[in-house]
């Protein structure tokens, strides 16, 4: 039968796996084929893996065998920063051009033991740091809704595959709204799970306190599939937490709205719009809508930022030409480290490490770092409050639809302020989701905009409940 | 008024191991200066924030550490060569670098 990549879901690609309507491999090659036909173009994939047919065959002997799960067969593409064995994992940096991971990272050994078929590795800001795909090594992805806006980022390549039907479903991490962003751009579902709900085991840490593996995906269901295939306890990272860690929250089918969000500085009247609009209709829905206290979103994004540069120049010491990845030779030791770490990390990353040694040196620690972590405690202390009387709370995902490529890479803090309303979830830890929801008609493309719903720390249920009725699924 | 001065972001540079052009020099101590100046604002929260029930311990108690025992060690040098075939410089089974001393 002919496969209709474009409605497609996990659930029906399964279905008609296993009653042999087509076969893992002519799945595979219909989006092999779109992938030949559209990454030229759309410059999502950095690599497309040479045995994809070989896995596809594989994924088929479990269906033969009675063995198949869900899973079995569905066409994934991975962020380049998780690591799958045998396979270069660059986080989009020319630090790890050539860098082979040398294991499997806990998310992919478990989509490997259901026989997922991985298609490749898709494009990224350079080690997750950035906002539009614009800071990888490897040049920009494009958004497939309009080819010459940005697909949002860092996880840009990965929600650009799903969009442009290059690949079922997506892996991309996000933390400060990496996976989110992307999706609302490219008009995807994204999750970001609760703070260690997926294990990070094997994810090229950026910033350790924020990073969660998220699915990107054209349905809830689908996202909710794969989070239940990749999450849980696991002893290769001390941050996973079990289900029961946080415990369930009590139902009230209301719904948070921050106050005064619609004066957000920068707030683009699409997104407004589409932001009433979605009020609306979860009121028809039948849930109810209450006002609440977010705390001051620019102060959290400051202390995010902090938190951000802090930890990231420590993750990014690790790359000393020594161990592995790239090597510059210099004159001596120190010279090999200043060359080794100018050529192979980009702008942004650098800029982001002497900004992370800065707040962490004396005599500045005290007035940024412990003042940006005093911040984190205590809007996760209001925020946990906060969600006690709603099921979950609305905000846009990003300020604007998708923007023009090179429209905002010359202002620092302009690029920084499209995380407003993303980075609460990842200071908090609680779990955020963002849906499709609307479009903004722009120079005769209709660009996608996307809502964002925060939950109760592990309650991603509500999200998956809340947005398949808000899609229609099922 | 500045915030940061250029001969900072050289010394931050040499701590953090990386070189900068010239160029880069002059665009990173402007890029650098409007980050802090926008950040900075984490300065402002005094009484509200650092109020008795934000102290670390109100957080803490959150958290809880997760730990395991040292035990079933993997095999010595099992992971040897894989790891060391990323190396840039190696000899046996060593990493390489120049003199330190």
């Amino acid at each position: 039968m002919k496969i209709d990549l474009k409605d497609l879901t996990i659930k029906k690609a399964h279905y008609h796996l296993s009653s042999g309507d087509f076969s893992v491999l002519e799945l595979t090659e219909s989006y092999l084929k779109n992938i030949e036909e559209k990454n030229s173009e759309i410059n999502a994939f950095l690599e497309v893996f040479d045995d994809c047919k070989k896995q596809a065959q594989d994924a088929q002997k479990l269906f033969s065998e009675k063995k198949a799960t869900l899973l079995t067969g569905i066409p994934f593409s991975v962020k380049d920063n998780i690591l799958i064995k045998g396979r270069i994992a660059s986080a989009a940096s020319k630090m790890l051009e050539n860098y082979k991971a040398t294991y499997d990272a806990t998310v992919i050994s478990k989509l490997k033991k259901q026989g997922v078929v991985f298609l490749g590795r898709t494009n990224m800001d350079e080690f997750a740091l950035g906002g539009s795909t614009e800071k990888s090594a490897f040049g920009v992805t494009r958004n497939p809704h309009d080819i010459s806006r940005v697909p949002g980022g860092t996880s840009g390549g990965s929600a650009a595959t799903v969009a442009s039907n290059m690949a079922l479903v997506a892996l991309g991490s996000d933390t400060g709204g990496s996976v989110r962003q992307p999706s609302s751009f490219c008009g995807c579902v994204g999750l970001k799970p609760t703070y260690g709900a997926v294990s990070r085991y094997g994810l090229i840490a950026a910033v350790s306190s924020f990073d969660q593996i998220g699915p990107i995906s054209k349905s809830v269901g689908d996202a909710e599939i794969i989070f239940e295939s990749v999450s849980g306890r696991d002893p290769m990272d001390s941050t996973t937490i079990s289900q029961d860690t946080h415990g369930q929250h009590k139902n009230t089918n209301v719904i948070g709205i921050p106050k005064r969000l619609v004066e957000q500085k920068g707030l683009n009247e699409n997104v407004v719009s589409c932001f009433k609009a979605t009020i609306e209709k979860i009121n028809k829905m039948g849930f109810s809508i209450k006002e609440i206290d977010l705390p001051n979103m620019s102060q959290s994004l400051a202390a995010y930022y902090i938190l951000n540069f802090a930890e990231v120049s420590s993750n990014l010491a690790r790359y000393d030409g020594v161990k592995f990845g790239f090597h510059k030779d210099g004159k001596d030791l120190f010279e090999d480290y200043l060359l080794t770490r100018r050529e192979g990390l980009g702008k942004e990353v650098r800029k982001r490490i002497l900004l992370g040694t800065h707040v962490l040196s004396t005599g500045y620690y005290d007035a940024y770092y412990n003042k940006a972590v005093a911040l984190k405690n205590s809007l996760t202390i209001k925020f946990k409050e906060a969600l006690k009387d709603v099921d979950a709370v609305l905000t846009p995902t990003a300020p604007t639809p998708p923007y023009k490529i090179g429209g905002k890479s010359n202002d620092p803090i302009e690029m920084y302020l499209a995380d407003i309303f993303t980075v609460t979830a990842n200071i908090t830890g609680v779990p955020a989701i963002s849906i499709p929801a609307g479009t903004a008609h722009v120079e005769g493309k209709d660009l996608p905009i996307g809502m964002q719903f925060m939950s109760a720390h592990g309650n991603e249920n509500l999200l998956f409940k809340l947005g398949k009725k808000f899609l229609g699924e099922e | 008024m500045e915030i940061i001065k250029k001969e900072e972001i050289e010394k931050l540079a040499g701590l953090a191991r990386v070189s900068l052009s010239k160029e880069e020099l002059e665009s990173f101590q402007e890029e650098i200066d409007s980050i802090l100046a926008y950040v900075k604002q984490v300065q402002e929260v005094t009484s509200d924030s650092e109020s008795e029930s934000d102290k670390p311990k109100g957080v803490f108690s959150l958290l809880k550490n997760n730990m395991r025992e040292d035990e079933e060690p993997h095999e010595g040098g099992q992971f040897s060569e894989d790891i060391l075939n990323e190396a840039p410089k190696k000899e046996g089974n060593y990493f390489k670098v120049k003199k330190i001393l």
